[in-house]
């Protein structure tokens, strides 16, 4: 008979974010419990709201089967005294030994049945474990200094094999048959079976189903709102029973930067925008709550009393901004921290305006990007550095080109985020990007696993790509290991070209990343050719014979070839050069490979030897300005 | 619906509801400090392995804040009122909201929601996990379960609820205005603190004597360290500490901490902090010795 198995963690607000991640891992971490104990089953589901983790898996074994080995024992020819010895260490007493013939001889032998655990002693046993492993960003403490640490404090625990439960105790809570409903919609103690569970919670106002809940947010939306899937996906782990609502807020407020607006709904309220025909912004939102209705108005009223709070003091933050223009808060950011060892954003200023000046971007723009951090607005609301500033600058009447450099100048803000549209903000943006990296990384601020704190990593990528797709001819040229990685992963990972060209490649060089894309392009091109994999292979094996001699030298005498291949090959290396690579692996591959075939290397007269390796030593040398073509994989290796 | 509650009857209502669940009600500290959580009440008292459970109101001073009265919900100083139950019960979050259904906040009316926001006050050496708790979009408690203070893991997790009654009394009386809020009858929220606003906003931003205030943050600092090293007065130097404290903020106000000198004088601050917690668990017994 096979059973079917719940499992309900049930505790305070988890994070929003977290939450699948660890819902996959407990998810993981579950069926590899039942494979390796080998209790049968499948997880079929696993769900979550903010306060609960659930996990259902079907076709259990009730118990686990038993198990017979064969346990070999000592030789028969060591006698009755050694059988004796074994079968007590088996158990048992010597009358149940058997024999066993093997090719050394025979032993004596015991069939040694284990008989397998009831599943819901295993999994009592288990779970408690295994749920405190599930993984999280930070975990914490709540039955006191030492005890068991998780997300937030386990509250209840359901737990059913089939009718069962599988009783255990995580933090003086007891697993049982019984969950709570919503903090206001439902009753906090429920008896519940596998069968009624989804049933009951629903009952209770909670929606189990995260798509559940995200379908009832959409469907509840009947004007248009600014695609945001990001937020609906908090909005959809932040409630267990979702309800949309639909807010004003005046007219007059559609005044201020719709940034500005957005921003205080998004990140600061969790509205969503809603949009006119037009697809400009409209004075309403989208709240979600997490119940079922608003019977009085309250909560729209509530919601609606909170942002208008929120844009007055945004209007406001304008307003008083205005007073003090940009330009005459350069010396104020002489108070503003960038990094302790690194001196103020004033210090900051002046590198990026002298960075921008060799570039040829905007100097003014350099000169005021940092401005609006000692702004109400951005100081309020931090997400809008650099917007603040451009919108700022716009009103203050410089000229577009410097407002729109300084507006753009933190992009791009993530992979999917487009570097700066114009010339000027790319060069603001590359040289702010290019002193942060420098300078951390000159202080030792290398990111380490998963800590980088001032984000160099995404400032290393915002480099890389405003190079190379801003086509930025003149920068600065790259140059470290930090920076290797992130060049690496760029034109791998982002731009799709195989790991083995890119590293051919940046064999050849990497400073210049216009020029490396360039030759991924060729090597890319020339690689789908029929000579190419054939003539890297032999490169594969230049380099070898090389390195094996440990020979770098380049002085080679025409006079001791030897005529044939040798001495071919050597005509075609002449024929061919000042040709680009794309031209030369046709001729070149038959009298590389034909020299390989007929001559050898290493021969006995020493000069002929140091010569030949020489001639491979310059072949190879040939095209080492485009890639190190040994490090492509070729089919012939492997 | 019932009138809503005045500012005053709030206060008295939660007082009760805290009192009622076994909490002693104290007396705001006495001297200035920035939050509630700096009172001794609470900084000192989440140390160490006994129990206690606590409820207060704290005028809480936050210098650079201050609008000269002129900000609808921005405060020079405001109201917090401050709940530790230590060790924090099972049914902590329903007695929170129990707190708020006495305070006139029918839950089936409104939408509530625990959104991450864990706190940390480098200062203090101090840190928990928690959330921010938003009734119908509007912050209204900070609910956090203190993991470190004064740099000690906690032996007991205490709860700190943290409830911003002006914010909430502004909501439940539906004003825009935070000095529009009902005090008591007859008498507005201006009418008792917005002269206190304007006068030291004025005082705070443009008034107060620097080179005094750098003076008086050396002579508090040395009486700390000096009373520190002594037995028997850590409340007294707990008070020296936040005598620097609020001192710093106040020099921060005046815009007269350069970026040099800030991360040195939060340093100092913190190293008195860390100084007087690991002296109370001495005194307390919950630590054998005091560190070098």
């Amino acid at each position: 008979m096979s059973l079917p198995f719940l499992l309900e963690i049930g505790t305070e607000e988890i994070p929003d974010w977290m939450i699948v991640p660890a819902l996959n891992n407990l998810q993981d971490m579950f069926q590899v419990l039942l494979d390796q104990q080998v209790l049968g089953g499948r997880v079929t589901s696993v769900d979550a709201t903010p306060r609960r983790l659930v996990l259902r898996a079907d076709g259990l074994l009730e118990r686990q089967a038993d198990v017979e080995e064969l346990v070999l024992g000592p030789a028969t020819r060591a006698g009755g005294g050694a059988a004796a010895g074994f079968a007590k260490k088996m158990g048992t007493t010597p009358d149940q030994l058997g024999t066993e013939g093997t090719a050394k001889g025979e032993y004596f032998a015991f069939k040694k049945r284990t008989q397998g655990q009831p599943t819901v002693a295993i999994l009592a046993r288990e779970l408690p474990n295994l749920i405190l492993k599930i993984q999280w960003p930070k975990t914490m403490v709540w039955n006191g200094k030492g005890t068991e640490r998780f997300i937030r404090p386990v509250r209840w625990l359901v737990a059913l094999l089939g009718d069962e439960v599988v009783p255990f105790e995580i933090g003086g809570v007891q697993s049982g048959n019984t969950t709570r409903g919503h903090r206001v919609l439902g009753k906090a103690s429920i008896p519940v079976t596998i069968a009624s569970f989804s049933q009951k919670l629903r009952a209770n106002g909670v929606i189990l189903s995260a798509t559940e809940r995200r379908d009832r947010i959409e469907s509840g939306i009947s004007v248009r709102v600014k695609p945001d899937p990001d937020l609906l996906h908090t909005l959809t782990y932040i409630t267990e029973f979702p309800t949309p609502i639909l807010g004003s807020f005046d007219r007059s407020y559609l005044d201020l930067p719709q940034e500005v607006l957005v921003t205080v709904m998004r990140h600061h309220q969790k509205y969503l925008s809603v949009e006119d025909a037009d697809g400009k912004l409209a004075p309403h939102f989208i709240a979600v709550m997490n119940t079922e209705s608003d019977p009085d108005g309250l909560v729209r009223q509530g919601n609606e009393k909170v942002l208008r709070a929120r844009f007055n003091d945004a209007r406001f933050f304008w307003n008083q901004d205005q007073k003090k223009a940009l330009a005459a808060r350069l010396e104020d950011l002489k108070s503003v921290t960038f990094q302790a060892k690194l001196g103020s954003y004033y210090d900051k200023t002046l590198r990026v305006v002298e960075l921008v000046k060799q570039l040829g971007g905007s100097e003014r723009a350099a000169l005021l990007c940092k401005c609006d951090l000692t702004t109400d607005m951005v100081k309020e609301f931090t997400d809008l550095q650099g917007i603040v500033g451009g919108l700022y600058a716009r009103a203050q009447g410089e000229p577009e080109d410097v407002a729109r450099a300084i507006y753009d100048h933190y992009k791009p803000l993530s992979m999917e985020d487009e570097i700066p549209s114009t010339h000027a903000g790319r060069i603001l943006s590359l040289a702010d990007k290019w002193d942060t990296l420098t300078e951390c990384l000159k202080v030792g601020m290398t990111p380490t696993g998963s800590r980088d704190p001032f984000g160099l990593r995404r400032a290393a990528q915002g480099v890389v790509r405003i190079i190379v797709e801003g086509k930025i001819k003149n920068a600065p040229p790259l140059e470290g290991e930090f920076l290797r990685d992130r060049v690496e992963y760029y034109f791998r990972d982002v731009r799709g070209f195989a790991y083995d060209e890119v590293r051919a490649c940046m064999a050849a060089g990497w400073t210049d990343l216009l020029d490396l894309e360039a030759r991924l392009k060729r090597v890319k091109e020339v690689r789908a050719t029929p000579d190419f994999e054939p003539i890297a292979a032999s490169f594969k094996r230049i380099k070898n014979i090389l390195k094996q001699a440990q020979f770098a030298d380049s002085t080679f005498q025409a006079e001791l070839l030897e005529p044939g291949p040798e001495m071919e090959l050597h005509a075609a290396i002449l024929g061919t050069q000042g040709q680009p690579l794309e031209a030369r692996i046709g001729p070149l591959r038959p009298k590389v490979d034909l020299f390989f075939d007929k001559v050898l290397v290493n021969a006995d007269d020493p000069s002929i030897r140091r010569n030949r390796l020489a001639l491979l030593h310059n072949l190879l040398q040939e095209f080492s300005d485009v890639a190190d073509f040994s490090e492509i994989v070729t089919e012939r290796q492997s | 619906m019932s009138a809503p509650l005045t500012f005053q009857e709030t206060v008295l209502a939660l007082k009760k509801y805290w009192s009622d669940r076994g909490c002693i009600i104290q007396e705001p500290y006495d001297v200035e400090v920035g939050a509630g959580t700096m009172a001794p009440e609470t900084f000192l008292r989440v140390l160490g392995p006994s129990p206690y459970k606590v409820a207060y109101v704290q005028p809480s001073r936050r210098p650079a804040d201050g609008r000269y009265g002129e900000n609808p919900n921005r405060l020079y100083k405001h109201q917090q009122l401050q709940v530790i139950l230590k060790p924090a019960p099972a049914d902590v979050i329903d007695l929170y909201l129990g707190s708020l259904q006495a305070i006139g906040i029918d839950l089936s009316k409104h939408d509530i929601k625990f959104e991450e926001d864990n706190w940390e006050a480098p200062t203090l050496g101090a840190w928990g996990i928690g959330w921010q708790v938003m009734l119908d979009g509007l912050e209204i408690s900070q609910f956090t379960y203190f993991q470190q203070c004064g740099g000690f893991d906690l032996d007991l997790i205490p709860a700190e609820l943290t409830y911003g009654l002006e914010r909430i009394v502004a909501f439940l009386q539906n004003v825009d205005s935070v000095y529009d809020i009902v005090w008591a009858p007859g008498f507005l929220y201006s009418d008792v603190r917005l002269k206190d606003e304007q006068q030291f906003s004025k005082y705070n931003f443009e008034l107060a004597d620097v080179g005094m205030l750098w003076q008086l943050f050396d002579l508090h600092e040395k009486e700390c360290q000096r009373l520190t090293k002594l037995s028997g007065v850590v409340l007294p130097a707990y008070d020296q500490v936040l005598k620097c404290s609020h001192i710093f903020n106040l020099l921060d106000s005046r815009g007269a901490i350069s970026v040099t000198e800030r991360v040195g004088v939060i340093g100092r601050v913190r190293r008195l902090a860390l100084g007087v917690a690991d002296a109370w668990m001495v005194e307390i017994g919950a630590k054998k010795e005091a560190a070098a």
